[in-house]
């Protein structure tokens, strides 16, 4: 019988940082949150800011077929052959935490026949509160929820609310028209996430997704600094 | 059986390699009306098993049992008539090869991934991880027949709110059957691949391709 090494295997590891190319590969962000809470939107808000700068690619987890994808491609956001639709056999969760082989492959066909990219987003279909990426699939994860769902999401907690990197409060241009307590939603939101950080964000008013397009910015200049790419030789890496 | 623990691994339907997100037909055949309660899924099932998962069990213990794994997934795409399905098969065989090499690596399952870097057909590769995780080819017949039959079943609780138990006991029913296939399947494995099974369900190639055309979906397959 073949049983695993101890060492490292990083040619077959799902999160290693080296394509086979020995390249190093995109930073890979998801975005989950509750159903409408505004992630399709702030994928291609975060597009059209960011794809200037960055090689870019996404891929949406519907819980029916390309609904997603199909609005991204709509808008143009992206060229049709850097947007890719996996399909989750109605359960987005399974495919971005339990089972996420499906994912991995629309990560890597990217990479391969859109790429080099710097940058991939992989968008879940809406669900529940516990649903949270695999850290096998994604380096960074943002929950995105909304002023309109109920103010009280942020104290309810969750394993999204509580560990996603950032959480997103979207669509603050309702809150007078619903009755959310913006003040007390963050201070619910600092109870459950501590010291991670937590954006309010309307994508309807400036600075719309601006905010949040500096803090993907930030992470893909940490994911440069600390994986320096491994072609760049003997280039001295700072200490 | 060398390894029971190891079979029993490969069968969980949690074997992180894709195969939730497909339904083995039964979207289809809910939509049309042909699987409406237990009793449907279980004919389902058993018409399946005896196509389809014949067919699979084979190629798998074909493949566990050592013949060069590049003809039988040219076995299994002459055996694979729908362009949708053997799509899938690929689509899961490399799925399954990613979660095999992480599991029970080889050298076989990396010349396998080497050779068909975009998936070779989901049962060979499924006889070929039962070898690499020191299994038989009973072993890995055992598993494709199962799976022939959990995977409609799973898929099929989620589309019709099928009871679970009463579906479950479909499967608990057609155990019998699902170890018979498996010893046919072992059985035809200790000859050549031209005479492998070549059992086959047109409806389910024909249903196949319709699937796979429809703008709304739940199910990949
Ligand atoms: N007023 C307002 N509406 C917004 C904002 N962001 C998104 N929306 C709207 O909210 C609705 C849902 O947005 P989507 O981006 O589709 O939400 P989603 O989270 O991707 O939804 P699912 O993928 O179905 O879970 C759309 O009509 C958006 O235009 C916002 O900041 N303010
Ligand atoms: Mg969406």
């Amino acid at each position: 019988m073949h049983l695993d090494h101890a060492a490292p295997c990083p040619e077959r590891h799902t999160a290693s940082v080296t394509l086979p190319d020995g390249r190093r590969r995109a930073l890979r962000v998801g975005l989950g949150g509750p159903v409408g809470s505004g992630k399709t939107a702030t994928v291609a808000a975060l597009c059209r800011a960011l794809r200037d700068r960055y090689s870019l690619a996404v891929v949406t987890n519907d819980i029916y077929t390309r609904e997603d994808a199909a609005f991204l491609l709509r808008e143009a956001v992206l060229p049709p052959e850097r947007i890719t639709a996996v399909e989750t056999g109605a359960c987005p969760h399974t495919a971005i935490r339990d089972d996420i082989s499906a994912n991995l492959e629309a990560v890597e066909d990217l990479e391969d026949e859109a790429g080099p990219l710097d940058l991939v987003l992989v968008e879940s279909g809406g669900d529940n509160l516990t649903a949270t990426f695999s850290k096998g699939l994604v380096d960074v994860q943002i929950f995105v929820i909304d002023v309109a769902g109920g103010d009280d999401i942020p104290r309810k907690g969750g394993p999204g609310v509580t560990t996603a990197d950032l959480l997103v409060v979207n669509k603050t241009d309702l809150a007078p028209y619903v009755g959310s307590d913006l003040a007390g939603m963050a201070r619910d939101a600092e109870q459950q996430r501590g010291a991670l950080p937590v954006l309010f964000q309307s994508l309807r008013t400036e600075p719309g997704v601006l905010p949040l397009a500096d803090w993907v910015r930030e992470q893909c200049a940490a994911w440069a600094a600390t994986h320096a790419a491994p072609d760049a030789g003997t280039a001295a890496l700072p200490a | 059986m060398s390894g029971a623990a190891a079979l029993l691994v490969l069968a969980d339907g949690r074997f992180p390699a894709g195969g939730h997100a497909h339904s083995g037909g039964a979207e289809a055949a809910v939509r049309a009306g042909r699987v409406r309660s237990a009793s449907d899924l279980a004919e389902f099932c058993r018409g399946r098993l005896h196509t389809a998962g014949l067919t699979a069990a084979a190629l798998a213990a074909a493949a566990a049992a050592g013949h060069d794994p590049l003809v039988l997934d040219e076995a299994a795409d002459a055996r694979t008539p729908s362009p949708a399905l053997r799509r899938t098969a690929r689509r899961l065989g490399r799925q399954l090869m990613r979660a095999a090499r992480a599991t029970w690596p080889g050298p076989d399952l990396d010349a396998l991934a080497a050779a068909r870097p975009k998936g070779a057909h989901q049962p060979v590769v499924l006889g070929l991880a039962a070898r690499s995780a020191g299994l038989g080819p009973l072993d890995a017949a055992q598993a494709a027949a199962y799976e022939s039959i959990s995977s409609p079943a799973t898929a099929v609780v989620r589309l019709l709110s099928l009871d679970p138990l009463e579906a479950t006991a479909v499967l608990a029913r057609l155990a019998p059957a699902a170890d018979e296939v498996a010893r046919q399947a072992e059985a035809a494995a200790q000859g050549a691949v031209e005479e492998l099974p070549a059992a086959s369900a047109p409806l389910l190639e024909i249903t196949a391709e319709q699937h796979a055309a429809w703008q709304v979906r739940l199910f990949a397959s």
